[in-house]
């Protein structure tokens, strides 16, 4: 319970503050879980030169409501022979973990759920949680293609967790901070304050510029692998394993793992601009800076790397198994280390 | 009987390490009813048994209580996807068989839309084999331009997918008056999609990753196995019936026969056979442009029609070249007006013989990507 | 060495070209219309729901024989000379057959169009119908036939005692004609 929170100046210290706290994010979770839904079939659908939904509401602004009652209204087939403990409790489990970074999340100013010092490692020790998630729900499932598609999936997300942490342990070196807040904070002003372009400073960062640059690139590549997106959604291979690890789910339990995929992407999404476009932050100085505006800021910046993420699904193939490792461990991780290591000796001479 | 054993002991041999897996009969990638016993170790394949006669028809059996008039619907629902290619070869052997000769309009008039069918084969052909490999937005974009070709199909014959166009001794219909101006826009979309995929999909690194050195076809091997089609073609041996056996007039036209290089991986792995497609489309464009520039306005095309359509006693054999190869009819008359045997030689049947051969040692997820780049329809497999 | 860094490159540089392709897709016109509300126009040689005018029908069966799924299914009754109800056709001539029976089952038909083609008044044709999904499979059994079973009925009464009269005539006729045969004889012989 920190401070930068700014309901708990309203209304003090107590259980009820601490759970609209918690419930906040939640709502907007769902909020923009409808609408990443519903932008998700239209950006797909006009990219490939189709109109998507129409029909359920004016140009099919209804549509997530109307898979939300779908979902609700499935049967829900529990195989006979699966473990029903593990069975039931997946799709949980991958929710949590996807839901719990928000706790970090700075959406603005003056509102973080918890604005701890240690925020971006809780972040990464957190979204683990779901790897456990994924397993659980392919190998209790007694189907040998979940299974198959749960095996796929650790190791994914294990490979790519190093890339990803190792560049942001590079904008830690160079902020000198974990906690999200002081990050944010350190990127007031225009643009070229940004860690993408390489953090407050003289112009002698120009030096950092490429590197950073790089590994904002290899954090993006990693966030696709980590909430299993084209290229590299082996785990759900459509084409292969017909629907991979989540095959034998229907009704609630499939739309907690669809949710908690659309949760990872705006998460990843949100960790990315926080530490590399800026968060909260006007990119023009002064002009629609404060704490109302911040969170348009943040909420805009997010939503549109998830645009792009939502946009290289429908263009690129996926990879086959062993060419996502030979890309995680072989071609992220050396480059994520020159460029550590070149963050590093810039920050040691400054 | 010998099946059965053949089997068993295939089992005997079963390693408790490995996996058998079914790629059912139900199954977003493998382009029809087939059914696929994979036995894997890890992720490795190493043994391949495909199982087909889920789309049996007995078509075969059927013709012979047909007339040949009659016969001629069935005959397109072989191949669904190209019919006209498919209607060629049969009334072709029928035209030799009673010395009809066709007018120089038919001629050319079969020549364009056998190279349209051909287009639009090809088209599904590459889409579907991105989609198996995860590129879903390819296979929206040549399903838009195959709307455009089946189009043309429907006000020239009547119908969009199955025609009953082609006829013993001529068409059915006479082209219609914007038939020239409408083909040739076509075209121009074709070329344009194709450009367009060429950059989104063929030269994509990834995709250049998941499929060359994949599902490796020695020239001698698919010989052997009487492979014909890109799927030979891809192997490198420029081996074509319309150049080599010519029949109808495609002696007239300048085109070239696509081969696979190896361009990028080894020659004979499914990127070449997919690039053979895509070249193939183009060459099927430019015959479209000189046929539809040499083609003579005038003639009937019902002139050549036989009265009654009874071959004399005799057999033969007439192929032609479809857009998955080398498709046949084998027809032998009684003298009657109903065949004694028609047997169709089902191109997708004798490319499908090749998949334990080239899919042993690849990753699973390879081998569904080797099945689509041979390009099989069920109907012609299984007929 | 080289190699690596050559395929790094050509491997964001080829996503980044398929990227601009789909890009520049978001702004094209799209193809998809909005079913119910608009339809593509078909064209007017379509090969879709047959139908079958029934007075340019003479009942020669050839649609029947000719159809390789053997959907059509026509039963006829012989016109008697002497029936009240005589029919013309369109093309100017005397109905000499009347349609007991025209069934076409839409469910087994297959639009291969060879019975328009050997129908030889061009009574039965494809028309542009392609909306006449149905509930019930039996629904398709569609009957073109305008007689009533009542009216069949009759019909087949008619012809039977027809025909019942024209044998007693020829019997007769045949008696009759053996004894004028006699008589030409006998007149040539003398």
């Amino acid at each position: 319970m920190e401070n930068a929170n700014f309901l708990y100046d309203l209304f003090g210290k107590n259980i009820i503050t601490i759970i609209i706290v918690i419930c906040l994010p939640l709502v907007f979770v769902l909020v923009y879980a409808l609408i990443a839904i519903l932008a998700e079939l239209k950006i797909s659908a006009w990219i490939q030169e189709r109109l998507g939904p129409m029909r359920t509401g004016p140009w099919g602004i209804l549509q997530p409501i109307a898979e939300v009652v779908k979902l609700l209204q499935k049967e829900d087939i529990t195989p006979t022979n699966a473990s029903k403990l593990l069975y039931n409790l997946a799709p949980f489990i991958i929710f949590t973990g996807a839901y719990a970074a928000f706790a970090v999340i700075p959406f603005s100013q003056y509102f973080v759920p918890s604005g701890i010092n240690l925020g971006l490692f809780y972040v990464f020790a957190i979204g683990s949680i779901s790897a456990i998630g994924l397993v659980m729900g392919g190998w209790a499932s007694n189907n040998k293609y979940s299974l198959m598609g749960a095996m796929r999936s650790v190791g994914q997300l294990i490979s790519y967790e190093i890339p990803a942490a190792m560049a942001i342990l590079s904008i830690v070196v160079l902020s000198s901070s974990m906690n999200m807040q002081v990050i944010n904070q350190a990127q007031t002003g225009w643009f070229w304050n940004w860690y993408l372009f390489g953090g407050p400073g003289t112009i002698a960062k120009i030096w950092v510029i490429p590197f950073t640059m790089v590994l904002c690139l290899i954090y993006f590549i990693s966030s696709l692998a980590e909430t299993n997106r084209v290229p590299f959604d082996i785990p759900e291979g459509e084409s292969e394993l017909v629907a991979g690890f989540h095959t034998e789910y229907s009704g609630m339990k499939w739309a907690m793992f669809f949710f908690a995929e659309y949760a990872n992407m705006f998460v990843v999404a949100a960790i990315l601009t926080t530490i590399f476009l800026g968060g909260w932050n006007s990119p023009f100085n002064t002009f629609m800076q404060g704490p109302i505006w911040g969170s348009f800021w943040f909420v805009a910046k997010a939503c549109s790397i998830v645009i792009v993420q939502i946009w290289i699904r429908w263009t690129l193939p996926r990879f086959r198994v062993d060419q996502l490792m030979y890309v995680g461990w072989k071609v992220l991780l050396p480059i994520s280390f020159i460029c550590f290591m070149a963050i590093s000796l810039f920050v040691m001479l400054k | 009987m010998s099946d059965k054993k053949r089997l068993d002991l295939e089992y005997s041999t079963h390693d408790s390490d490995k996996m058998r897996i079914n790629v059912g009969p139900q199954h977003p990638s493998t382009h029809g009813v087939l059914r696929l016993e994979v036995e894997v170790d890890g992720e490795i394949v190493s043994e391949v048994i495909p199982h087909m006669g889920y789309l049996h028809r007995s078509f075969e059996k059927v013709c012979e209580s047909m007339t040949y008039p009659q016969i001629i619907p069935y005959i397109d629902r072989i191949d669904y996807i190209s019919a006209m290619n498919n209607e060629w070869p049969y009334v072709m052997a029928l035209e030799k068989m009673m010395d009809i000769k066709v007018p120089e309009k038919v001629e050319y008039i079969r020549v364009i839309a056998a190279e349209l069918n051909r287009i639009a084969n090809h088209q599904i052909a590459v889409a579907t084999f991105g989609m198996d490999a995860g590129a879903f937005t390819p296979f929206l974009y040549f399903f838009r331009d195959r709307e455009y070709i089946l189009w043309i199909f429907e006000k020239l014959s009547g119908a969009r997918l199955l025609y009953n166009y082609f006829r013993v001794g001529g068409v059915s219909g006479d082209i219609y008056p914007t038939f020239k101006d409408e083909c040739l826009d076509v075209i121009k979309k074709v070329r344009k999609t194709n450009a367009e995929v060429m950059d989104l999909l063929i030269y994509n690194r990834i995709f250049i990753q998941r499929t060359a050195k994949i599902g490796i076809l020695p020239a001698d091997v698919a010989l052997s196995y009487a492979c014909s089609g890109p799927v030979f073609r891809g192997s490198g041996v420029k081996y074509d019936l319309r150049k080599d056996e010519t029949y109808s007039i495609y002696d007239r036209f300048d085109f070239d026969i696509p081969v696979g290089k190896g361009e990028v991986g080894v020659k004979g792995d499914c990127w070449d056979r997919n690039i053979v497609r895509m070249h193939e489309m183009e060459q099927s464009c430019k015959i479209i442009e000189q046929a539809l520039a040499q083609m003579p306005m005038e003639g009937d095309v019902t002139a050549a029609f036989p009265k009654k359509i009874r071959p004399p006693k005799g057999e033969i054999y007439m192929r032609a070249e479809g857009p998955k190869g080398d498709l046949g009819f084998y027809i032998v008359s009684n003298g009657s007006d109903k065949p004694e045997r028609v047997k169709a030689r089902g191109t997708s049947f004798v490319n499908l013989s090749v998949i334990p051969e080239i899919s042993k040692g690849y990753m699973f997820a390879d081998l569904i990507l080797i099945l689509g780049s041979i390009d099989i329809v069920l109907g012609e497999v299984d007929r | 060495m080289i190699q690596y860094i050559k395929n790094i490159w050509a491997g964001i540089s080829s996503s980044l070209i398929g990227m601009k392709i789909t890009f520049m897709h978001l702004f094209v016109k799209k193809v998809t219309i909005q079913y119910p509300d608009k339809r593509f126009p078909v064209p007017l040689n379509a090969r879709n729901r047959l139908f079958v005018e029934m007075n340019r029908c003479t009942g020669c069966t050839s649609c029947a024989r000719a159809c390789p799924v053997k959907c059509i299914d026509i039963e006829t009754v012989k016109v008697v000379a002497d029936d009240p109800q005589q029919e013309m056709l369109q093309s100017g001539l005397k109905r000499k057959l009347w349609l007991a029976r025209f069934d076409i089952d839409f469910a087994k038909c297959c639009f291969c169009g060879l019975c328009t083609d050997a129908c030889p008044t061009d009574a039965i044709k494809h028309s542009t119908e392609y909306e006449y999904s149905v509930y019930n499979v039996k629904d398709l059994l569609y009957k073109f036939q305008t007689l009533t079973p009542v009216q069949v009925k009759e019909k087949e009464l008619m012809l039977a005692e027809f025909q019942a009269k024209e044998k007693a005539n020829k019997a007769s006729a045949g008696t009759k004609a053996t004894d004028n045969k006699d008589t030409d004889e006998k007149t040539e012989k003398e």
